[in-house]
């Protein structure tokens, strides 16, 4: 897959019509799914996270024309806070309305340990891979993604901005002595680069959907990576296909998400965030993508990008 | 002699066991309690860690199914690091065993299939198996008492060369524990106890109890389920392997229901000793159920004789020379006539041109099998019966083996089924450890339940067919019988299925 995905960001490094790209074409050839296919509830976990996160400091930062934007979204956000805190609780329900998210997990896992042992060079037949790596879990909601990094040796930190997902977090993770060691933060991103903070990998899942200024966003992650360290971004692509899966099917069709937790327009494609993770001094070299199989009930990495995308990409030397 | 001692000391463990185990009568199992508490002692205090008996996996019953589990996690990189408890009141586990070679064959054997023995390969336990007394069989022949049909298998019908290798129960198990404890940085405890409660949703006492959260607030969140022994000994677990048999204690504790039925009918098994070598399977089906004749090795067969209850009780107890008699007799002309041998002639001429629907074995004649000349190994009887759990998994629970499932012997699947579980658990295990998942997290354990369920059902439904058909004697069914012999015998895809899912090649009957 490795050669595959690295040949696939060069072509979107280079080829920059935002509209078309020839990945598409080759990414159907791979789709066999209808509008069934819903991905998208993977977003599910840290929606409202980010948005709270960035805004503020966003509005404390800069005062360019952005506030429309910004205080439209802060004020949605509000609202989906308040839903989402709601079902705080049900975190660590696996049946409950995190179900595809828990599904979905195993799958995001196992392309993160490929990519950083890889890139850390680390034995991937080890039980404890991650050992003596200190990874951050941005947005980590209720620790469905820190747990098993902790599990796997490392030495985890979750932040997350909303304060019950922290205390649920923490909770549970009190419950296994390996996973006790997570350090969970109620804190944003812009906070902890203030603290001139550094980690080996940030880790940022179906976080930057929900951020108000993408690009700030990667820089804030960039400025958190050690030179050499690893950055992994997972979202949704800005395509009609996406547009069928994410937004139609899972919100209005099958429910799997409340109405109106993702705006269309915020999604990235695929060379849109190579380019502001290249910008932020990130190197993209791998992108997958998640594909639902409605069959099974199961999910699975793939090259099809077109809904679902994941991105490993390396701190560049300054 | 040494025997009679040890067969009462384990006459008295084994009123607490069930007689599905293994390992009942092991001659070198002349170990005394006490040695084996101390090996304990000893193994628990280097297998101590600091969390006052934590343990990643705890196996209920360390029988075949529950060692082999053992083995195959010692034997992966991503689990030969977790911490196991073995918990089985069997004092002969606790010392690795010397079976002489000059031994009579015990007559609990089971025939391992090809599939089982890769596994066993696998994990490095066939090595041992191979010291011991084994045999290769690549010839069965099947036919029952109507004499309208039969059929023979050969290996070589699928192009290979065994069909199945026929190893006594002490063999396997102390294989499996020899290979287990070669490999010294495994961590293992043996607990020389017997189950008496679990719960399930408990928490580690060496965590902080800063917290209480309450069940309505955190789903599953038991971490550890706890095990209490009946020696009064405690120990934690994250994940409970119920290979405890089929009326499994951990199955009971768990709450898992399970469907089944009993069948009307007995098992008699025997070792018997012949004049000459056996080297094929034979297998008749008679009114009151089949008699099965299996090569042990060394000029011994075992005989796995269904019958009903009176019948059986009344062949154990009878003298051995008149159950020598009658083992011949079911095997030869009792019951009924010899089938024909087949009339290679008329049906070469009408499948000459097609090459390939002609097996080897088709050409062979029909053969009487070794006569028995003497019995060499006391007659046990069991109950049979059908056992199906509804769930192989709950929280922190999982069962393998016995426990899961029981099947009917007549085509000598059931351990094989169990060994099957053994691995395929052990690789979901260590799948969910390499994306760091909760080892007892029911969905994970669902993977597992996904992968086994479906096959041990479709195996334990055609091999429950069989029963109810061979157990009526109407003229039509008969009829049927005969043709569904001849039908496996010359219609060669049909055999090459038989013969790959009976082998554990082929998942599914049909279709694969």
């Amino acid at each position: 897959m490795a050669p595959k995905s690295l040949k696939l960001c060069r072509a979107l490094c280079c080829n920059f019509p935002l509209s078309r790209f020839s990945i598409s074409k080759s990414s159907h050839i791979l789709q066999l799914r209808s509008y069934a296919d819903v991905p998208q509830s993977a977003s599910v976990e840290p929606f409202p996270v980010p948005a709270p996160e960035i805004s503020p400091a966003k509005i404390n930062d800069r005062n360019d024309g952005n506030t429309g934007r910004t205080s439209v979204s802060s004020s949605l956000n509000e609202v989906e806070l308040a839903k989402f805190s709601a079902i705080a609780e049900t975190w660590w329900d696996s049946e409950g309305p995190f179900k595809p998210l828990h599904a979905l997990n195993p799958t995001r896992l196992s392309f993160i340990r490929s990519t950083l042992c890889r890139h850390f060079r680390k034995d991937p037949y080890c039980a404890r891979p991650f050992e003596g790596l200190k990874i951050v879990d941005v947005g980590c909601g209720g620790g469905i993604l820190s747990e098993p990094l902790a599990r796997m040796g490392a030495s985890v930190t979750g932040i997350d901005a909303v304060e019950k997902n922290i205390k649920i977090a923490q909770l549970h993770a009190e419950l296994d002595s390996v996973t006790s060691s997570i350090n969970y933060c109620c804190t944003t991103a812009e906070k902890l680069v203030e603290e001139q903070r550094k980690f080996d990998a940030v880790i940022a899942l179906e976080v930057i959907e929900h951020v108000a200024d993408p690009a700030e966003f990667c820089k804030s992650l960039a400025a958190l990576t050690v030179t050499d360290g690893a950055t992994v971004i997972s979202t949704v692509n800005r395509s009609m296909r996406s547009y069928a899966t994410a937004i139609i099917a899972a919100e209005y069709l099958l429910h799997w998400l409340p109405k109106g937790t993702h705006q269309w327009s915020s999604f990235l494609a695929p060379e849109e965030l190579v380019l502001i993770l290249e910008r932020a001094s990130i190197s993209v070299q791998e992108i997958a993508g998640f594909v639902y199989n409605p069959l099974t009930g199961k999910w699975a990495l793939s090259d099809d990008i077109s809904v679902n995308f994941i991105a490993f990409g390396s701190k560049n030397g300054q | 002699m040494n025997r009679a001692i040890v067969r009462k000391v384990v006459t008295i463990v084994h009123t607490l066991k069930f007689p599905k185990k293994a390992f009942t009568n092991d001659a070198a199992a002349g170990v005394s309690s006490a040695d084996s508490v101390q090996f304990n002692n000893e193994e628990h205090k280097l297998g101590m860690t600091t969390n006052m008996d934590e343990y990643d996996v705890a196996i209920v019953g360390g029988g075949m199914v529950g060692m082999a589990l053992a083995c195959a996690l010692s034997n992966m990189p991503l689990t030969k690091h977790l911490n196991i408890a073995i918990i089985d009141s069997n004092p002969a586990l606790g010392r690795r065993d010397c079976i002489k070679k000059d031994d009579l064959p015990d007559a609990r054997v089971s025939t391992v299939t090809p599939a089982t023995i890769s596994f066993f390969k696998d994990v490095g336990a066939w090595e041992y198996v191979q010291q011991h007394r084994h045999a290769y069989f690549d010839k069965m022949q099947v036919w029952d008492y109507t004499g309208l049909g039969y059929t023979t298998y050969n290996a070589r019908d699928v192009g290979k060369e065994i069909l199945g290798c026929v190893v006594e129960n002490k063999v396997l198990h102390s294989s499996l524990l020899s290979c287990l404890e070669q490999n010294a940085e495994f961590q293992k405890t043996i607990y020389p106890s017997r189950l008496s409660s679990m719960t399930l949703e408990s928490r580690s006492p060496s965590t902080e109890t800063g917290f209480s959260p309450s069940a309505t607030t955190l789903h599953n969140c038991g971490c550890l389920a706890k095990l209490d022994l009946s020696d009064g000994k405690s120990l934690y677990a994250k994940l409970v392997v119920g290979a405890d048999g089929g009326k499994s204690r951990v199955r009971e504790l768990a709450g898992i229901k399970t469907t089944g039925w009993s069948y009307p009918q007995n098992a008699v098994i025997c070792t018997v000793e012949h004049d000459v070598e056996n080297k094929c399977a034979w297998q008749r089906f008679l009114p009151s159920g089949p008699i099965a004749l299996l090569p042990v090795g060394d000029k011994y067969s075992n005989i796995v004789w269904t019958m009903k209850p009176k019948e059986s009780s009344e062949h154990k107890s009878m003298n051995a020379d008149d159950f020598v008699k009658a083992v011949n007799k079911a095997l030869d002309y009792g019951y009924g006539p010899h089938p024909q041998s087949s009339f290679v002639g008329n049906y070469g001429d009408r499948f000459s041109w097609f090459p390939a629907a002609m097996t080897p074995s088709a050409n062979e004649h029909f053969e009487v099998p070794p006569k028995a000349v003497k019995v060499a190994s006391e007659r046990m009887a069991f109950p049979l019966s059908l056992m199906h759990a509804n769930d192989y998994a709950s929280n922190r629970v999982v069962l393998i083996g016995d426990a899961a499932h029981t099947v009917h012997p007549l085509a000598g699947q059931g351990v094989n089924l169990g060994f099957g579980d053994a691995f395929s658990l052990s690789k979901v295990i260590s799948d969910g450890i390499a994306v760091g998942s909760d080892i007892g997290e029911v969905s994970l354990l669902k993977k597992y339940e996904a992968e086994r369920k479906p096959a041990n059902i479709m195996m334990t439904a055609i091999l429950d067919g069989f029963q109810k058909a061979y157990s009526l004697d109407l003229g039509p069914l008969n009829i049927l019988r005969a043709a569904a012999f001849h039908g496996a015998q010359y219609i060669a895809p049909v055999k090459r299925n038989i013969i790959a899912y009976a082998s554990g090649e082929q998942k599914w009957p049909l279709f694969s």
